[in-house]
């Protein structure tokens, strides 16, 4: 079986260096700086607007898609700068991105988990059967799908379906999950599913995740950041930030006191 | 009423009642040390009822903090505050439970008249008082400085514990008959020790609230 990610030369650690970003006018970035360590959860909080979603979507190179962004600094994904002359169908296939949405394809499970190694030339059916088993089985989906791998995907309840799409991301063997508000659309139920996911993927994956929920960056993070305004206010271990913030504004948002 | 505001009033009212659990607490001490100096039975009998109340405060204390938790799951400042009442309650109530049981001694105690000056017994009971009121008052007022001296104060109360001991044994070396008196007084010094060392876990837990960072000394 051919492996994909044999061209992969990326690594799962994050390392961005004075980024500052422009939608025309509007500076939506200022001046940030930050280390994400590999194979660790990494939470994103802040109220909306703040900046989290638009420098999450920097490390895929998602922003390239916005009219008049203008992006400066350096962003390092394991190692190399993403912003210099690189293959961006290949960052993006190391940086998987799930969004606040479940997105499936109106295509039948299988198919959802193929369409991306398809994409990358993988058209043997032995080779196909193995990756769509592989990433159904690290979602933890396997069990509850292996009888329903032709049915359409859209038939799935909005926890599955969001799982569906972590596991089509994992079919690129990425090493890192960035994650947009993954939960917010999710009962308690399907949202424990993808906390205890996320949990067993940071064995080999990189997760850094929006959200506008603390307790669960509390549960499931081990770094946070917090952002105001466009600034990374604090970042630190999560531990440290939901017990003794060090900075007022970090205090005041985590506390409900803004506003 | 906002929620924050309304959050902001059960944490209030949490602080209040933690006050008035440390005030009772601090006038059992009071009247314990005022009941061993001049022997005055009736008094040192009467702190175990004030104990009751204690208790009573200790129950409503914990139930106020376990609400909080439920429904507010605070983090940060507010998270500090709840865990510390939480954690401060139990020793709180060990001063109130060894205020009423020195009370309880001098109560039975053996013998119409002390068998020596209370000179050291009476400067741990003062400074039982005073580590007390000022672990108290190291929270009230989020007074880290004042913690540490309380925290230092404990030296002074270990050697004052070791000079009773040494002198108890000499009388009771000396006349058998002392042993009696000798050893409830030797009990009554040892909660006093004690004392000192529950409001000495006060003042960690008040450095806690402030800093995030719990140390034992």
């Amino acid at each position: 079986m051919k492996n994909i990610t044999q061209a992969n030369e990326y690594g799962g650690s994050i390392s961005v260096k004075n980024a500052n970003l422009w939608y025309g006018d509007f500076q939506a970035l200022k001046d940030i700086s930050v280390e994400i360590p590999e194979k660790q959860v990494t939470a994103f909080i802040g109220p909306s607007g703040c900046g989290k979603s638009t420098f999450l979507k920097c490390f895929n190179r998602m922003n390239d898609l916005v009219d008049g962004c203008k992006i400066e600094g350096e962003f390092y994904v394991g190692g190399t700068n993403i912003y210099g002359k690189i293959d961006v169908n290949e960052l993006r296939k190391n940086v998987g991105m799930v969004f606040q949405k479940p997105n499936p394809f109106p295509m039948s499970v299988y198919d959802n988990i193929a369409y991306g190694p398809r994409t990358f030339g993988i058209r043997k059916h032995a080779d196909l059967d193995e990756i769509v088993e592989k990433s159904l089985r690290q979602a933890a989906m396997w069990d509850e799908l292996k009888d329903r791998l032709n049915k359409s995907a859209l038939g799935l309840s909005g926890g599955q379906q969001q799982r569906l799409c972590i596991a089509r991301s994992l079919a690129a063997n990425p090493k890192i999950l960035l994650m947009d508000e993954p939960t917010s659309a999710l009962d308690p139920i399907s949202t424990g599913k993808i906390e205890e996911l996320m949990e067993e993927l940071k064995k080999d994956i990189t997760i850094v995740i929006v959200t506008h929920n603390m307790q669960q960056a509390t549960r499931i993070a081990d770094k946070t950041a917090f952002f105001l305004l466009g600034e990374l206010v604090e970042f630190g271990n999560t531990d440290d930030i939901f017990t003794s913030p060090k900075d007022e504004r970090t205090e005041r948002y985590i506390t409900g006191r803004f506003g | 009423m906002s929620i924050r505001k309304l959050f902001e009033e059960e944490l209030a009212g949490l602080k209040t009642e933690l006050v008035e659990m440390c005030r009772l607490t601090e006038q059992m001490l009071d009247n314990a040390i005022t009941a061993l100096i001049n022997r005055d039975r009736e008094l040192g009998k009467s702190i175990g009822q004030m104990d009751k109340r204690v208790d009573e405060y200790e129950m409503d204390i914990e139930k106020r903090c376990m609400r909080i938790l439920l429904k507010q799951q605070p983090v940060a400042k507010d998270f500090r505050e709840v865990s510390t009442a939480l954690k401060m309650i139990t020793d709180i109530e060990r001063f109130g439970d060894q205020a009423s049981d020195i009370g309880d001694l001098v109560y039975t105690m053996p013998g119409d008249k002390y068998i020596k000056e209370l000179t050291h017994i009476k400067a741990m009971g003062n400074l039982a008082v005073k580590m007390v009121r000022e672990s108290v008052n190291s929270f009230i007022n989020n007074n880290e400085a004042l913690a540490d001296e309380v925290i230092n104060l404990d030296d002074e109360m270990d050697d004052l514990f070791l000079t009773v001991k040494e002198e108890l044994i000499e009388l009771i070396k000396k006349d058998g008959k002392n042993g009696d008196q000798a050893i409830e007084l030797m009990m009554v010094a040892k909660y006093l020790e004690r004392i000192g060392d529950h409001a000495v876990n006060v003042c960690e837990w008040t450095k806690y609230n402030e800093t995030g960072v719990h140390t034992k000394v």
